[in-house]
């Protein structure tokens, strides 16, 4: 028994329709994330008050928008049993041929570019998801193989330029760095979509669906569900989100050089896992793996306020990486406890 | 029923060959291709430069390949038995800021070669341990290790670089007295013979594939499942804490990035020479050969003047083609087997 509980674990029933216990641990496994953030931020207020003013807090909300979409995706990809190790790359070609479309209209709207950047992460992620849909070949070695295909593009079209600030308009880098009532923009693009495909993964039939082929692939097709038109779904929306972020990277940053976003895909990978998305699929929320993101940029974020050296961020940070995985095996195997005596107790009565 | 649930617990795809015929003819037939793909890649190379096939070409090319190659042996073990080890690349440099570390500080080269090991044991054997005793994921516990070690690595050397190593462990970077190959390279090349002997001739080796294909089956055959991965997850940290000293010393200097990002390569050949993904299928002689291909691919287009990073496309391309091709050739006989059906019913 013991050296299958990973697959019991991944083959539970997923979302919180039909067991209230389920449900409530499920959503204990995000409030969990919640008190971590709080738990982080508070002993760092403790140590300095600086981390509470307006401008760190501004930057602990706008810093991880970018790894929050395409957490957001990646989700998507993982909860259906895949992974999509591209992302980083469709990033950083994203927001080179934007920043490019950029020096030759330098009056074009912010809305088109953001439209531009996602179109190119769509295309790639088209390509992601035709492979893996349809060719049934296994995703990672797919996308391991599209991340080394999109960077080596990105090489040959940068050919060493790099994006000048100077001719991204003032009007896009607002965008980037101005805030709403208080509030960063693009920490308001991340919530949106966050709120839309968290909205999708609740509701909509197509993104159930997702679930029931992460959960099982050989049940979901046996129960009719359009197996292959779904993880080609789902690879799109990643690739889209992936786009995006590159638009948003540019909006941030103004310039971009060939190496934008390289090592990104294990950092979203940490952050959906973080926030409590299984890695062999079939269950999470996408308001998890963007607490989970957030958790992991509050981390860093507090280190430097809290004036620990430099160099001790990644470690501390890795700890707590693998403190997370462990927690939430815990909590995993606990639900699946609860659920067997639940599930006996209804057999005898 | 019980055939969705197997395929189900073992991750396999449907278009997995069903018996062990096919699966055999699959593998002989993918180093095959490897070989003539090798072939094809050293004459591309004497067509692109007229020095492609000197001997100092082809040391240069075991110079830049050989701390990945070796961590590609070790990496084929445990993608064998169906699971993933991303932190190879942060113990290479964790081994390598360490070695550093300890010679500024007057150690003896050899005493901090011993401790490098050391802490490459205890890496792996927390790997291994978080993996098999705690029952999590192996590629979130090595994407999780691979941030830590990567960060110890950092706190040990923060921004030096340690130089100054006695120049017989210089020297390494020359080719062997005499001839014309690398060190490292020749250090893979027996390490590979003995990785293969044990994968392939002994009770041990074939247990990794019994893990691979059906771990059930296998712990209920006698196989000890976890005491075996934790073994390779430990060797797994041995072997990159000794291509980590190896590296400081053609480098001849340590820092804390060193080898930063290099473990999607050692993935990358590993799966190139024909592992699969989801465990249970690989030989040794692939892999060898995904390295040589790649290694001469690497030389050739170096001489073309294709940047390194764009060279990246090759890489990326031998990936697909490595599960496109077995792949199509599996649908081609679907095809055929079915259009054979429909003859036959024809016929009657």
């Amino acid at each position: 028994m013991s050296i299958i509980d990973d697959e019991v674990a991944t083959t539970l029933p997923s979302k919180p329709t039909g067991s209230p216990i389920l449900s409530r641990v499920l959503r204990f496994r995000e409030l969990a994330i919640v008190v971590a953030i709080a738990l982080v931020f508070g002993a760092t207020y403790l140590k300095n008050s600086q981390i509470a003013s307006a401008a760190n807090v501004q930057q602990l909300l706008s810093g991880p928008a970018i790894i929050i979409l395409l957490a957001v995706g990646e989700t998507l990809v993982i909860i259906t049993r895949n992974v999509d190790l591209s992302v980083g790359s469709v990033l950083g070609l994203s927001a080179y041929l934007d920043g490019v479309l950029f020096e030759h209209n330098p009056h074009l709207a912010v809305p088109l570019a953001l439209l531009a950047g996602l179109g190119v992460g769509l295309v790639c992620g088209m390509v992601n998801g035709v492979i893996v849909a349809y060719a049934r070949v296994p995703s990672l070695v797919v996308t391991l193989g599209m991340l080394y295909i999109v960077r080596g593009v990105d090489a040959i079209v940068v050919n060493g330029h790099q994006i000048d600030p100077s001719s991204i308009p003032q009007s896009f880098v607002n965008f980037g760095s101005n805030n709403v009532l208080g509030i960063p923009i693009l920490f308001i693009v991340a919530v949106v979509a966050v709120a839309i495909v968290g909205y999708a993964m609740r509701s909509f039939r197509a993104a159930r669906d997702l679930y029931a082929i992460g959960s099982n692939p050989d049940a979901a097709v046996l129960a009719g569900i359009p197996v292959q038109r779904r993880i080609f779904s789902a690879f799109a929306i990643s690739g889209a989100l992936a786009g995006l972020g590159g638009a948003l990277y540019l909006a941030q940053l103004a310039t971009v050089s060939s190496v934008a976003g390289t090592g990104y895909e294990l950092n979203v990978v940490a952050a959906v896992v973080v926030g409590g998305v299984a890695i062999f699929g079939g269950s999470g929320t996408v308001l998890g793996a963007a607490l989970g993101a957030l958790l992991l940029n509050t981390i860093n974020g507090a280190l430097d306020t809290a004036n620990i050296a430099q160099f001790w961020h990644q470690a501390i940070a890795g700890a707590m990486l693998l403190a997370a995985i462990a927690f939430d095996r815990f909590v995993v195997l606990r639900t699946d406890r609860v659920l067997r005596v639940e599930g006996a107790q209804r057999d005898n009565g | 029923m019980t055939t969705v649930e197997d395929r189900e617990l073992l991750k396999l795809p449907e278009a997995e060959p069903r018996n062990i015929e096919d699966r055999l003819r699959g593998l002989v037939r993918w180093e095959g291709g490897l070989v003539i793909l090798f072939v094809a890649s050293l004459f591309y190379g004497a067509s692109t430069s007229p020095y492609f096939m000197s001997i100092q070409t082809f040391f240069f090319a075991g110079l830049n390949f050989g701390e990945i190659a070796i961590m590609a042996l070790p990496m084929t073990f445990i993608i064998i038995t169906g699971e993933i080890d991303l932190s190879v690349a942060s113990m290479l440099g964790l081994s390598a800021s360490i070695l550093g570390y300890l010679f500024m500080h007057g150690w003896s080269i050899w005493a901090a070669m011993a401790i490098c090991l050391v802490v490459g044991i205890v890496g792996g054997a927390l790997n291994g341990f978080l993996i098999t005793r705690l029952g999590l994921p192996s590629i979130a516990v090595t994407i999780g290790t691979l941030t830590l070690y990567r960060g110890i690595a950092l706190i040990v050397l923060s921004t030096n670089t340690a130089t100054g190593f006695p120049s017989w462990t210089t020297n390494l970077s020359l080719p062997i007295g005499g001839t014309h190959i690398a060190y490292d390279f020749a250090i893979f090349v027996v390490m590979a013979i003995i990785f293969g002997v044990v994968l392939h001739m002994t009770p041990f080796g074939r247990s990794l594939f019994a893990i691979g294909l059906q771990q059930e089956t296998a712990f209920f055959s006698g196989v000890r499942v976890k005491r075996i991965k934790f073994l390779l997850y430990v060797l797994s940290g041995f072997i990159c804490a000794f291509a980590g000293i190896l590296y400081t010393f053609q480098q001849a200097s340590s820092a804390s990035d060193t080898g930063t990002g290099l473990e999607l390569n050692v993935v990358a050949i590993a799966l190139f020479g024909g592992v699969s993904i989801f465990g249970g299928r690989g030989t040794i002689f692939g892999v060898f050969l995904a390295v040589c291909i790649f290694g001469s691919l690497q030389a050739s287009l170096t001489d073309a003047n294709v940047s390194a990073q764009a060279q990246t496309i090759v890489t990326g391309v031998l990936l697909l083609i490595s599960v496109l091709v077995p792949n199509a050739r599996d649908g081609f006989s679907r095809v055929r087997s079915q259009v054979r059906r429909r003859r036959v019913r024809g016929a009657t």
